[in-house]
């Protein structure tokens, strides 16, 4: 566990070399923070950038929500039968690794424009992801463990309650700890393209066409905060559903 | 009370472990079943608790035959069968909850169940009041088995079945908790069965005990020990002949 100390530490010291390296460079490609920081509460305050980050994490949430709420189960199910899971493994086996990124293309061309293209692809993303975790994790669950909460009168129903959910849990979590800079990056890769909102079209047409730099930088603070919020938001929620792991 | 008609039992494999065997156990009484690993005694424990189906013959227990785990067997195994993410107080009343979660059925809960029982009596009379709040990860293996011990008699079972209860646990703590068990099963009138690989926990721990050899199991060879189901025995004047005559019958169905 890193401390909140240590952490505000790491920060001011990251600021300070972005200050003295913006003074010694002096070009306008490299605003100083203090600079960034007035443009990112400006844009904030009257520009879109508020509107532009709702968009993206309006992408975010809903993905996530969608990739937890198809993968979670198809995990577990693969997990409890052996003979699906020989089904599907090699197909899983074939497309986890792919960098979903390359997809971009072909779902902009499947899907056009609006949200639901970007939110396919960030979903493709956290779903393989979740799915292969949780598959693991119900598979590993000991058959003693199932035998004998079995033996206290427990049914299909019960084994899901008490035991295959709460096991599935810690694995959604670490899921989603380990993608959720990978679906951040791919959401601004996939904001570059057919759409008038979001932060990766506000970081690209401040910095190629407006020439607004310090708007541009406003852009990538608010991007890298919505990353971090996101991954301490995983924390906070591992730390409240799964105390147990924090116990040991 | 227990009862094997007839039973043949193969693992999937088509390895045959039980071919038309037959045994059984009276009321209240305690018995242990020894064997070498592989010899179908694990088996044979959960053919009792209703886990496994025979493929001929019946496994009965009060002349009813198991189709599906019984709501008064309790089951207790070697590597506890704790919910690592539960306390130890939620792990005691998992049973209770389940039976709360069905209502009474006579299927995953006895008909006459009423819910809002509390284990908290058992956590106290079994020494866990420091580590209700604990998870099991922070116990040592007798905590965690005395949670397991807690959980079932929670349920109010009659008829216990354990599967190498204490084999992972220390001297000291396996035999304090051979005397809780032989303690609870005179007090609540159990019938206490005992699957072991070592002859000196079955000498402690059965009146009588079920020998079985390599599989498959046709005659049940049964040995009676009097001085057995005693804490004391170990220090007794019979039992290292005992345990010296279980070792030749050991070996002698090898």
């Amino acid at each position: 566990m890193i401390k909140r100390r240590e952490l505000l530490g790491a920060v001011v010291g990251l600021l300070l070399v972005w200050q003295v390296a913006a003074l010694l460079l002096n070009i306008a490609v490299l605003p100083t923070p203090l600079r960034v920081g007035q443009a990112f509460l400006q844009e904030l305050a009257q520009g879109k950038l508020l509107e532009h980050l709702l968009a993206s994490l309006w992408r975010v949430a809903a993905s996530t929500a969608l990739a937890v709420l198809l993968a979670a189960p198809a995990g577990l199910l693969l997990g409890q039968s052996s003979r699906l899971n020989r089904f599907f493994s090699p197909l899983i086996y074939l497309l986890y690794p792919i960098p979903k990124v390359v997809f971009v293309p072909i779902v902009l061309l499947f899907f056009g424009i609006g949200d639901f293209p970007k939110i396919i692809i960030i979903f493709l993303i956290l779903f393989f992801q979740i799915l292969v975790l949780v598959r693991d994790q119900a598979a590993a669950i000991r058959p003693e463990l199932i035998q004998s909460v079995r033996s206290l009168g427990a049914g299909r129903r019960a084994l899901f309650r008490f035991v295959y959910l709460p096991a599935s849990l810690p694995a959604i979590l670490t899921a989603l700890r380990q993608s959720v800079g990978t679906a951040v990056a791919v959401l601004y890769v996939a904001e570059l393209f057919a759409t008038q909102r979001g932060l990766g079209y506000y970081i690209y047409l401040n910095g190629s066409t407006l020439f607004n730099y310090p708007a541009m930088y406003a852009g990538i603070v608010a991007l890298s905060l919505m990353g971090l919020g996101l991954y301490f938001g995983v924390d906070w929620l591992e730390r409240r559903l799964c105390p147990w792991q924090a116990a040991h | 009370m227990v009862e094997l008609d007839s039973l043949t039992y193969a693992y999937p494999d088509g390895q045959t472990i039980f071919q038309d065997f037959s045994w059984s156990a009276r009321r209240a009484e305690a018995w242990a079943v020894l064997g070498p690993s592989g010899c179908g005694k694990t088996t044979l424990l959960y053919l009792l608790a209703g886990l496994r189906q025979p493929l001929a013959g019946r496994a009965l227990i009060d002349g009813q035959p198991l189709l599906r785990p019984r709501p008064h067997t309790g089951l207790i195994l070697q590597d506890y069968g704790l919910l690592p993410w539960a306390t130890v107080r939620e792990n005691a009343a998992l049973g209770l909850r389940i039976r709360t979660f069905y209502g009474p059925d006579g299927k995953h809960a006895p008909d006459e169940f009423q819910p809002g029982q509390d284990v908290d009596p058992w956590l106290r009379r079994l020494g866990l009041d420091p580590f209700i709040d604990q998870y099991p990860g922070q116990l040592s293996g007798g905590q965690r088995q005395r949670t397991a011990i807690a959980r079932t008699l929670a349920l109010q079972p009659d008829l216990l079945l354990m599967d190498e209860p204490f084999s992972s646990l220390d001297a000291p703590t396996r035999e304090g908790l051979q005397r809780l068990t032989l303690e609870l099963w005179r007090e609540q009138a159990l019938t206490l069965i005992t699957v072991t690989h070592s002859i000196e926990e079955a000498v402690v721990l059965g009146e009588k005990i079920l020998l079985l050899g390599r599989p498959p199991n046709r005659t049940p060879t049964v040995v009676e020990n009097p001085g057995g189901a005693d804490p004391e025995f170990p220090d007794s004047a019979g039992y290292a002949a005992q345990v010296r005559d279980l070792r030749r019958r050991l070996e002698a169905l090898e």
